[in-house]
């Protein structure tokens, strides 16, 4: 079997001592972030990425996808324990998983919620190596004009997950297109927008936008209201959830797993969706539905399985049309350019130890994480006492050491402040900087294919819509924007997030 | 439905009407070229006019039924002192070095916290230069001087 033989030479990568060393790094910065309110997988992403460029490309891609996963995995602890999600994924898991603590029932929840998401995590695991391989080979039949329409698709699907309403996700996507174009011409090398200063030449780093518009304007959101946190948490005991919660966890982590699996694959934040679309199924079908938010295991082990899934399966995309489905895929993007690998559906071929080292990695994670999360359960509920007047002052420092040493440009320095207070006005209208990013990482794309398939075409523009696969793909991108901007759709996803605040 | 006026959407349609009408500008200067070979101003035009439209767009649908979002305080003193400390981090880590810019960087960012006392902040300071001397130059073998050459090194 073609497959086991892939498996295997992942594995084979993935179990080197130092890829083992650094999944274990990052699956624990995932999770302690994860814990952390106030800071994401993102920002942290973005600061440790410049860190990674000195290592080897699997290893620095294995541990940033633990950070991604291991964050996932954190959010559900401390949305049970205090009612805090420190993820937006997690939210819906503190509806049950918190009354469940309260009840005295903390144990079970967080079993629940560790075992849902191991179970969901080796099966999408399995799922991405199955379905990984044949969807890159027809990516590899992809021209320019497939490619530009693709991404059109991805950047407008991303809007459909995002909150706040259409038109501003809209605006943010085109948005981050154009303040990708900064920089040097693709094909002509004319310096554009650049002011004449010779640093910005080479564009405007990615890292800094997402360090000023997930790091330091979630700061700045933070401090507008300063509070103590107070961590008063009873005491973990009864990890082991008994023969009746046991019973009752199977179906919907089962249920969990496929939704999260599907949707997942989204771009924008599928694991969100995935997890409010799980409690929502779980709740419908369930006998007990008035126990659902008084506690209901099937409420905590559901959606928590489906966020690990979907964290799991967002690699999808990436790993095979080199399309980033989260912002933190995006700065994957930036990873593997770094190191000098495109990603797309070249990978696997070119790759082999990479493509399947890196998703053996996240079996291998999930592991870590089982036995990270239960037995030291208590070390996490602590971390939450560190005040965030020392996390603040250690994001900042470390964000602008992490950013200069990209390229040891101030310029980039400068950027963050400049995409810090841009991102905190527009996050306080009302807009989400997810789009944003991914807009900024897709638009060089977009410009590329679009002028690259206009000149295969002799200029004519109609080759997007004459070529089959693309054409298919346009009817989708102007579906998904009809259906964002239709009323009772939109009325529905108002209803899904408004849930999540 | 009763009209009412947004303030987060205009500022928010503002802010896009502007920097997209600052492209389009900014990428008239560049040749534009033809369909076949597009110039380097051709695609940034058409963003840009995209995003100054959809902001036009924001601002027309905020004055007549804006979204409800409670803009909230502005932190002031944050904002000022993390800008100066990060500003401050990219103009003086070559001249000074690692460990001062560090040390003056994170001090500043304390101060942002209106609840700061100064021996937290000292403290934070001490142990946030520490900690990441020892990850970034020792660990990561980060190349900056630890100390610059604006000090005589």
């Amino acid at each position: 079997m073609e497959l086991f033989d892939n498996l295997a030479l992942g594995f084979s990568t993935a179990l080197l001592v130092q890829n083992v060393l650094y999944c274990f790094v990052g699956v624990l910065l995932g999770t302690a972030v994860g814990v952390l309110p106030g800071i994401g997988p993102t920002a942290t992403v973005a600061m440790l990425l410049p860190i990674t460029f000195s290592f080897e490309p699997v290893t620095a891609l294995i541990m940033l996808a633990g950070i991604y996963y291991g964050a996932q995995y954190g959010g559900s602890t401390t949305a049970i324990l205090i009612n805090l999600p420190g993820e937006s994924s997690a939210a819906v898991t503190a509806l049950d998983g918190h009354e469940m603590a309260r009840q005295g029932r903390a144990g079970a929840a967080l079993a629940a919620a560790a075992v849902g998401s191991f179970i969901a995590g080796t099966v999408a695991t399995v799922a991405l190596a199955v379905a990984a391989p044949p969807l890159a080979r027809v990516a590899l039949q992809f021209g320019p004009a497939e490619y530009f329409s693709l991404v059109l698709l991805g950047l407008i699907v991303s809007i459909a997950l995002a909150r706040g309403t259409a038109l501003k996700a809209l605006a943010m996507i085109f948005l981050g297109v154009l303040l990708g174009t900064v920089g040097q011409d693709i094909y002509t090398g004319t310096p554009r927008f650049v002011f004449d200063e010779r640093e910005l030449y080479g564009g405007i780093d990615f890292v800094s936008v997402a360090v000023g518009m997930f790091g330091v304007a979630e700061i700045l959101r933070n401090l507008e209201n300063e509070q103590t946190r107070t961590a008063i948490v009873s005491k973990v005991k009864n990890l082991w959830p008994t023969r009746e919660d046991r019973r009752r966890i199977v179906g919907p982590i089962l249920r969990g797993t496929g939704l999260g699996a599907a949707l997942g694959v989204l771009p924008g934040g599928g694991h969100v969706l995935a997890s409010f679309t799980s409690y929502a199924v779980e709740k419908r079908i369930s006998k007990r539905q008035q126990e659902f938010g008084h506690g209901a295991i099937e409420g905590v082990a559901g959606p928590e399985s489906a966020n690990n899934a979907a964290a799991q399966t967002s690699f999808i995309p990436l790993l095979t049309l080199g399309l980033p489905a989260h912002p933190v895929m995006a700065l994957m993007v930036g990873a593997f350019i770094v190191h000098g690998i495109t990603p797309g559906p070249n990978v696997i071929v070119d790759e082999p130890e990479l493509f399947w080292g890196l998703i053996a990695s996240m079996w291998i994670g999930n592991v870590l994480l089982v036995l990270l999360n239960l037995p030291l359960i208590g070390m996490w509920v602590r971390m939450l006492r560190i005040p965030y007047q020392v996390l603040f002052p250690m994001i900042i420092l470390f964000a602008s050491i992490g950013t200069y040493s990209l390229g040891f440009n101030a310029y980039d320095v400068y950027a963050i402040v400049f995409f810090g207070i841009l991102g905190y006005i527009l996050i306080k209208c009302g807009c989400e900087p997810a789009p944003l990013l991914l807009g900024f990482v897709l638009g060089p794309l977009l410009e590329e294919n679009l002028r690259r398939a206009l000149i295969i075409s002799r200029g004519d523009a109609s080759v997007f819509v004459t070529r089959p696969i693309s054409a298919v793909l346009l009817v989708l991108a102007v579906a998904a924007l009809a259906v964002t901007v239709l009323p009772a759709i939109r009325k529905r996803r108002e209803i899904v997030f408004s849930e999540e605040e | 439905m009763e009209r009412r006026r947004s303030f987060p959407d205009v500022l928010a349609g503002g802010i896009f009407v502007l920097i997209g009408g600052a492209f389009v500008v900014g990428s008239l200067g560049y040749e534009l070229g033809t369909p076949l070979r597009m110039g380097p101003g051709a695609f940034p035009l058409l963003v840009g006019a995209i995003v100054a439209a959809l902001g036009l767009a924001i601002v027309v649908k905020g004055l007549i039924v804006g979204e409800a979002i409670s803009f909230g305080p502005i932190p002031w003193r944050a904002v000022a002192v993390i800008v100066v400390a990060v500003l401050f981090f990219g103009f003086t880590v070559r001249g000074l070095g690692f460990v001062p810019t560090s040390a003056v960087t994170a001090l500043l960012t304390t101060l942002a916290s209106s609840r700061v006392r100064l021996v937290t902040a000292l403290a934070v300071t001490a142990g946030l230069t520490v900690a990441s001397t020892l990850i970034f130059v020792v660990g990561l073998q980060l190349r900056i001087p630890l100390l610059g050459p604006w000090l005589g090194f």
